[in-house]
């Protein structure tokens, strides 16, 4: 495939860009091949000091594997990787830090039951007397979070921070490896607006410092935000290097699916109209004074067949642990559940499923997927568990159910035998998706399950949402982006400091300013 | 993606034999039988002597069996993540408990005493695995800790039945669990063969084998898919338990005496490590059942060649250990991408190729 920049040699750099400047990492030819799939098809990556990259392509483009690559994680079949003009092969993570290259991962990977400082420190803590000094190890790391204007104890625990608070610890620590090179996967998708402003200082006072930052992210204004350059992926292979200004919103996302956005305006905003008499009949269930004592204050909330729910507010506001409560992957400790107007116990995910309510984790990789498992395993468990070990399906009957599954939400591969680690992560939500699907859910419950995925999945997603509305489901929808939510929601219910705070009904009148409004005051004006 | 080639480079099937999680375990199997063919010339000769089969290989196969067994229960519970650290004592305490009964019963030879000491055996076991299973799955002891408890208990309370002394017992029918012969061969055997194909059969045919393995590889996740996960623990507690019944009442029946102090001592440790020779990996998940029979040969092969060689007594366990850590090397995909790096540190672009292919393997082992 030819692209309109190849990184073929420092000549072929003329066009784009930073000028004169030698690459502090370039990257040719990187091939990797996977069981059953070939992640990377001879791509090339050129990062200079000083600028903000971005790297694009949709879910499965080969966007985490070129990271591995880069950082060390995983090691190319092919292909060659040069650092500050030495040729390099990275055999361990290690080795890249050596060689200046640092990385937060979109998973926080670092250790919840120790401090923040020794977090930030540690494999490299200040000793004295071959002991460790505690008291400068605290100094340096506060130092650190100061620079960053970090306001943070660094004598707590690390668990004892949101996980936006231990994103920005994983960043610090990144940063405090000395990097000339910096990567950046995913690191706003758990991030509420503030945040990403502070992130977004810090990484521009790196960039100012000739760091090299490679950001991997799915929201475009934010590469537009910060951006210099982009290079976007597509299937394994490299569609191409931009400098930002060539490109327009639109243009990024068809070189990225390399084709016509497929426009979610055909969800026509929303029937809202249906809406009114949706709310009319009896609900499926109904909450009363549903709470858990330091998760969420007790909140009322019906749910009819068909309708979409959001749940609106910020990171932290108590959006996920309410939806929990439904489904007694928390139990509540007030309050009452009626499904189909009879009393229901949720005290555990089984009795939920049995009233024919789904989850889907934010956390999917901790909370949803089975990473050794095929994704046939993974597709069929949860009707498996509900029939219980010994009614067993058929293999020929989890055979088509799978082939079903991967073809309606078109799970790639294509392949039920293949390992779900290696999946890319929006197709891994697709097999979540449809492990609840297959059980033929009353109530769907969707915590963040476009987060950390690409616009084209994110679509899909959407559009299952809508579909299934409209054959009668009830989907509780959570999500940070509040444009979606209310692109979907027949009603919203917003939550602030663990609190349900309104109810609307997604009329004409309900915009993301008026949700914010509502955030921010406490009260719907 | 669909038009993507599928993995077919050199030899497909080469390929996906040496990809093969049982290859190495055999390949060490092999390497050891063959080891002994050069010291024992007749070490693969099998002879029928007063209709029974006699041979070196029949002899790994009959003192292998209780290990196997163990190894059988203790390959379920690992893949839930968890360990079994009493099945040794749970060995001790059924070969206890039968030789006790029959050796007090008025008719040691009967049938129906042999029967009754077999289901007492079994019964105590039942509830030893639901002691374990009932700590580790509804009180949430973590499974080393809590099964560490009847270890060391349990050893005591075998010595408690046999009053400390070693009871015989002079039963043909209770010899015929562990040294008895039934159509040629030795009945151990026999019994163990049928316990892993019934054990195999019920795990992958039904859907236990993957519900235990989901349970194991993200108990997280399999709580929030609805898998009921205490009872699947208390069930493969439960089943190590019985397993280790089994291979107590084999050990006893074949010495014809119940050793509360030494029988079934550290078989927990040679079945744990069976396990993990057959390629279950410690933090549960995926289980390999032929794995762990071909570990627990392995283990037993390695006690027998010992023995043949005559290595001294007080240097056995030395030499049983570089096998062993031979064995984990041989396995270790990280330690087998090293090799050539040493041979060819000349020519780096292939190591990057061969410590690609280890951990590819490793991601996939």
């Amino acid at each position: 495939m030819t692209t309109p920049s190849t990184p073929a040699g420092p000549a072929g750099a003329a066009g784009a860009d930073p000028g004169e400047r030698r690459p502090v990492l370039e990257a040719t030819g990187i091939r990797k091949q996977f069981p059953g799939v070939l992640a990377l098809d001879r791509v090339g990556l050129r990062l200079y000091p000083g600028e903000v990259h971005a790297l694009m392509g949709e879910n499965g483009a080969g966007k985490s594997t070129l990271i591995k690559v880069l950082t060390g994680v995983q090691p190319a079949d092919e292909g060659t990787l040069i650092v500050d003009g030495r040729p390099r092969t990275f055999a361990d993570p290690l080795q890249a830090q050596q060689a200046g290259i640092s990385t937060v991962y979109q998973e926080v990977n670092l250790c919840p039951n120790i401090s923040v400082a020794e977090n930030i420190l540690i494999g490299r803590e200040p000793r004295r007397f071959g002991l460790v000094h505690w008291s400068a190890l605290k100094r340096r790391a506060a130092e650190l979070l100061t620079e960053l204007d970090l306001d943070l104890d660094v004598s707590s625990p690390l668990g004892s921070h949101s996980l936006a608070v231990q994103q920005l610890v994983a960043i610090v620590r990144a940063v405090d490896l000395s990097a000339k090179v910096l990567v950046l996967d995913e690191p706003t998708s758990s991030l509420d607006r503030e945040e990403v402003a502070q992130l977004f200082t810090l990484v521009r006072r790196l960039r100012d410092r000739g760091v090299a930052i490679l950001f991997v992210t799915h929201f475009l204004d934010q590469v537009f935000e910060l951006c210099d350059r982009v290079t976007i992926l597509r299937n394994g292979r490299l569609e191409g290097e931009y400098p930002i200004g060539e490109l327009t919103p639109v243009t990024l996302v068809q070189r990225m699916i390399g084709g016509e956005l497929a426009t979610l305006d055909e969800l026509s905003e929303k029937a809202q109209e249906e809406a009114a008499e949706r709310v009319a009949g009896e609900p499926f269930l109904t909450a009363r004074q549903l709470g858990r004592a330091g998760s969420v204050e007790p909140y009322d909330l019906d749910i009819h067949a068909g309708e979409v729910i959001g749940l609106a507010g910020l990171l932290g506001s108590g959006r996920t642990e309410a939806a929990r409560l439904l489904f007694g992957a928390d139990t509540a400790d007030s309050g009452r559940v009626t499904v189909e107007g009879r009393t229901a116990a949720l005290r555990t995910p089984r009795h939920a499923i049995a009233h024919k309510i789904a989850f889907c984790s934010e956390n999917r990789k901790a909370e949803g997927v089975f990473g050794e498992l095929t994704i046939r395993e993974n597709v069929i468990l949860a009707l498996q568990a509900a029939r219980g070990w010994t009614r067993p399906l058929s293999r020929a009957k989890q055979d088509e159910l799978t082939r079903r599954w991967i073809e309606a939400l078109d799970i790639r591969p294509a392949d039920p035998e293949a390992q779900l680690r290696n999946l890319s992560g929006g197709n891994q939500q697709k097999v979540l998706l449809a492990r609840w699907l297959l059980t033929e859910p009353r109530l769907l419950i969707l915590d963040e399950p476009t987060r950390g995925i690409d616009v084209g999945a994110k679509a899909e997603i959407q559009k299952l949402v809508a579909r299934l509305a409209a054959d009668g489901t009830a989907v509780l929808f959570v999500s940070a982006e509040l444009e979606e939510v209310l692109r979907l929601s027949h009603r919203v219910a917003v939550l602030r400091d663990h609190r349900m705070v309104a109810t609307l009904v997604n009329d004409d009148g309900v915009t993301p300013d008026r949700i914010l409004a509502t955030i921010a005051t406490g009260a719907d004006s | 993606m669909t038009n993507r080639p599928a993995v077919t480079a050199r030899g497909p099937m080469t390929r996906r034999l040496a990809g093969h999680r049982l290859l190495w375990p055999s390949l060490v199997l092999i390497a050891l039988l063959l080891g002994n063919l050069a010291f024992t010339h007749d070490f693969f000769a099998v002879r029928i002597r007063d209709g029974h089969l006699y041979g070196s290989l029949v002899d790994i196969l009959q003192y292998g069996a209780p290990l196997t067994l163990v190894a059988l229960g203790m390959t379920m519970v690992i893949a839930t993540r968890g360990i079994d650290l009493s099945v040794g004592s749970t060995v001790a305490i059924a070969g206890a408990l039968a030789c006790e009964h029959i050796a007090t019963s008025s008719d040691p030879g009967g049938a129906t005493t042999v029967l009754t000491a077999v289901a007492v055996a079994l019964g105590v076991a039942v509830v030893l695995g639901l002691c374990n299973g009932l700590l580790v799955a509804r009180l949430g002891v973590q499974p080393i800790v809590a099964t560490l408890i009847l270890m060391v208990a349990g050893r005591g309370v075998a010595q408690l039945i046999t009053d400390g002394q070693i009871i015989t017992v002079n039963s043909d029918k209770y010899h015929m669990i562990g040294g008895g012969h039934l159509l040629t061969f030795p009945f151990a055997v026999l019994l163990a063969a049928v316990l892993v194909a019934l054990t195999a059969l019920v795990t992958r045919r039904s859907a236990l084998g993957l519900l235990i393995e989901s349970v194991g590889g993200n108990p997280a996740a399999g709580r929030l898919t609805g898998i009921r996960a205490a009872g699947l623990l208390t069930l493969v507690y439960v089943f190590s338990a019985l397993c280790a019944a089994v291979a107590g009442l084999m050990i006893s029946s074949n010495v014809n005496a119940a050793d509360g102090n030494n029988a079934g001592l550290w078989i927990e440790l040679d079945a744990i490590l069976a396990v993990v020779i057959g390629g279950t990996a410690l933090t549960g998940g995926r289980f390999s059942l032929g794995g762990t029979v071909l570990g627990a040969m392995i283990i037993q092969t390695l006690s027998t060649t010992v023995y043949t060689l005559g290595v001294p007594p007080e240097t056995t366990l030395v030499f049983k250990a570089f096998v062993v850590i031979a064995v984990c090397l041989v396995q270790s995909p990280v330690f087998r991408a090293k090799m050539p790096r040493r041979r060819k540190a000349a020519a780096p672009r292939s190591d990057t190729t061969a410590d690609a292919a280890g951990r590819q393997q490793e991601a996939r082992a």
